[in-house]
């Protein structure tokens, strides 16, 4: 029997769909040890403690608020100092993060603190006496690494969509901890949180994403993705490197090796070649639908259903059957 | 050169012309073969390269991270550059970790960057959003996609590259707690088909993605 702390991340003062996926986590970590308690650590601007609820209908038995004005953007060297003071005067089997920018950036700082051994972006994980097995996809998604890792608290942080958040009702017992570091004093400051476009889901939430590459031509084109994505309704929009390099979207929508990893129910390539580095990045996806006008493209040996033509043609009229698809329900 | 790990050549390349003195220092852990590519950033441009030298490359970001901190302790420096993450673990634990066990303020991936007067300022990608951040120097940044690209290097650069100092001393490992149980292909994908040609083959696409598919 052995307890687990879990990092409940927030922006905005909301938890994130990830939060609850990792204290779903934490909770089959420890009833797999026997039946330990979740601590859940939360950390926000004042009122951020009222998240207690939520995630203690996750698994969580106890909830660690840490309430700063300060903290309403992420203060990542308070929290993390916070965080190690707690788990040097408690003894956890592990700490569990979600693999995100906030997980990305705690986790190792946790396990230098801490002295603590750390595995990033598992997708399953397995207790069996002292020793904890994960499972994280290395080598751009290729091979599935099985690791085992000696020592408490073993810190990892979880992939998004790879544990269900599933409800496992508890009372949660509520407490507050106080800074262990002034989180207005740090020496990496949050000076703007820059919002992204509205009305989208980000990447990692989409169940649908949409996404176009060099094939589109001209930047003014992606409004076909655009209107695409939005005849699917709850669809994100993504690109390869050599649409991101020429300026027509953001890095940040990246999708392959060196941009984000996503595996949403539906990927849509829409002139997209299907270089290596792009299907690092997409390949375990559950369905992926393929538009190139060259029947030889790579791209189309991973995708279920590719449609060889033009994608200036292609798109418009998928956009209307989808529409209409979309009606008829 | 692992992706990212170029692209933080790139950056401390890029810093240094800008400030317009100075001296980059690469260093890499790992077996011999890693000389190839501390050779690759003196070809780009590095003046002199340091190889913590272990027998086989352990999955245990930490330990690496020790070694790093160890050799890094007594340097001089402004900043230290790391790629946001390697190829192989994709974790990105050892730069923030060398930087928290240096007690250097770090900034993790980050997708844009600005050293002027002593201090620096960097954007971050989050999910969805991104944010802006201040920090002191000395300082450790990791750097993700969008910065920079690495230099192809020169005929000259690679001649001079050969010249260059590359120092070799045991590495500092500290212990390994995380092991390699096993490794497994993922199972491939079953073989897709082509639907049909022409705006005429969305009807039947869209058929598939709801009868066949379920996720339309
Ligand atoms: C270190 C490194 C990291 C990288 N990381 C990434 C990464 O993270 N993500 C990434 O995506 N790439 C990455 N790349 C780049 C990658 O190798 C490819 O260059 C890139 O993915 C190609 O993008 P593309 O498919 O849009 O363009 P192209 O390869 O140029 O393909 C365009 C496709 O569009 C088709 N097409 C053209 N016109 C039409 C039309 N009218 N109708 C229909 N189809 C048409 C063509 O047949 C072609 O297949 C990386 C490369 C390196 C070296």
């Amino acid at each position: 029997m052995a307890n687990v702390l879990v990092f409940a991340e927030t922006r905005g003062g909301e938890l994130r769909k990830l939060a609850t996926e990792a204290v779903a986590a934490a909770r089959r970590l420890a009833d797999a040890t026997g039946g330990g308690e979740v601590h859940a650590f939360v950390a926000g601007a004042p009122g951020v403690a009222q998240k207690a609820d939520a995630l203690g209908r996750y698994g969580a038995d106890v909830v660690i608020a840490l309430e700063h004005p300060a903290l309403a953007t992420f203060e990542r060297e308070s929290i993390a100092a916070t965080i190690a003071a707690r788990a040097k005067s408690a003894s956890y089997r592990a700490i569990v993060l979600g693999f995100s920018a906030q997980g990305r950036d705690l986790g190792p700082r946790l396990a230098a603190k801490l002295d603590a051994p750390i595995v990033s972006d598992i997708v399953d994980l397995e207790v069996a006496g002292d020793a904890l097995t994960v499972k994280h996809p290395g080598y751009a998604n290729k091979v599935m690494i099985t690791l085992t890792i000696s020592g408490s608290p073993a810190i990892v942080s979880v992939r998004p969509s790879a544990f269900s958040a599933q409800e496992s009702p508890r009372t949660v017992r509520a407490e507050t901890i106080a800074p262990a570091a002034d989180p207005s004093a740090a020496r990496v400051k949050v000076t703007q949180v820059v919002e992204g476009s509205k009305g989208r889901p980000d990447l990692a939430d989409a169940p649908v994403i949409v996404a176009g590459g060099r094939g589109l031509k001209a930047p003014e084109n992606f409004k076909l993705v655009e209107d695409l994505a939005d005849a699917f309704g709850n669809a994100a929009v993504g690109a390869t490197r050599a649409v991101t390099d020429e300026g027509w979207r953001p890095h940040a929508d990246q999708i392959g090796q060196t941009g984000r990893q996503v595996s949403p129910q539906l990927y849509v390539a829409v002139g997209i070649s299907g270089a290596i580095q792009h299907l690092a990045g997409m390949r375990s996806s559950k369905t992926i639908v393929a538009i190139n006008r060259d029947k030889e493209a790579p791209i189309f040996k991973v995708a279920d259903y590719g449609i060889i033509g033009d994608v200036l043609e292609v798109v418009p009229a998928l956009t209307q059957a989808v529409r209409e698809a979309k009606k008829g329900h | 050169m692992d992706d990212f790990a170029g692209y933080a050549v790139e950056v401390a390349l890029q810093t240094k012309e800008k400030a317009g003195s100075g001296e980059v220092v690469v260093v890499a852990v790992g077996p011999d073969s890693v000389q190839e590519t501390l050779r690759k950033a003196m070809s780009m441009g590095a003046d002199r390269a340091i190889q913590l030298k272990t027998d086989t490359m352990p999955f245990d970001g930490l330990s690496i991270a020790k070694a790093l901190a160890a050799e890094l302790k007594a340097g001089a420096f402004d900043l230290v550059f790391f790629g946001k993450h390697a190829f192989d673990t994709s974790a990105g634990v050892v730069g923030t970790a060398t930087a928290e066990l240096l007690g250097l303020p770090c900034v993790t991936a980050a997708s844009k960057l600005e050293i002027a007067n002593g201090k620096g300022s960097a954007r971050r990608e989050l999910e969805g959003a991104a944010e802006l951040v201040e920090f002191a120097l000395p300082a450790v940044v990791t750097i993700d996609e969008g910065i920079a690209r690495p230099r192809y290097p020169s005929l000259k650069g690679i001649m001079a590259a050969k010249k260059k100092p590359l120092e070799s001393r045991p590495a500092q490992l500290g212990p390994i707690r995380v092991v390699v149980k096993g490794m497994a292909l993922p199972p491939d994908r079953p073989p897709g088909r082509i639907v049909g040609e022409g705006p005429g083959a969305v009807t039947e696409l869209v058929k598939l993605l709801q009868t066949e598919a379920k996720v339309l």
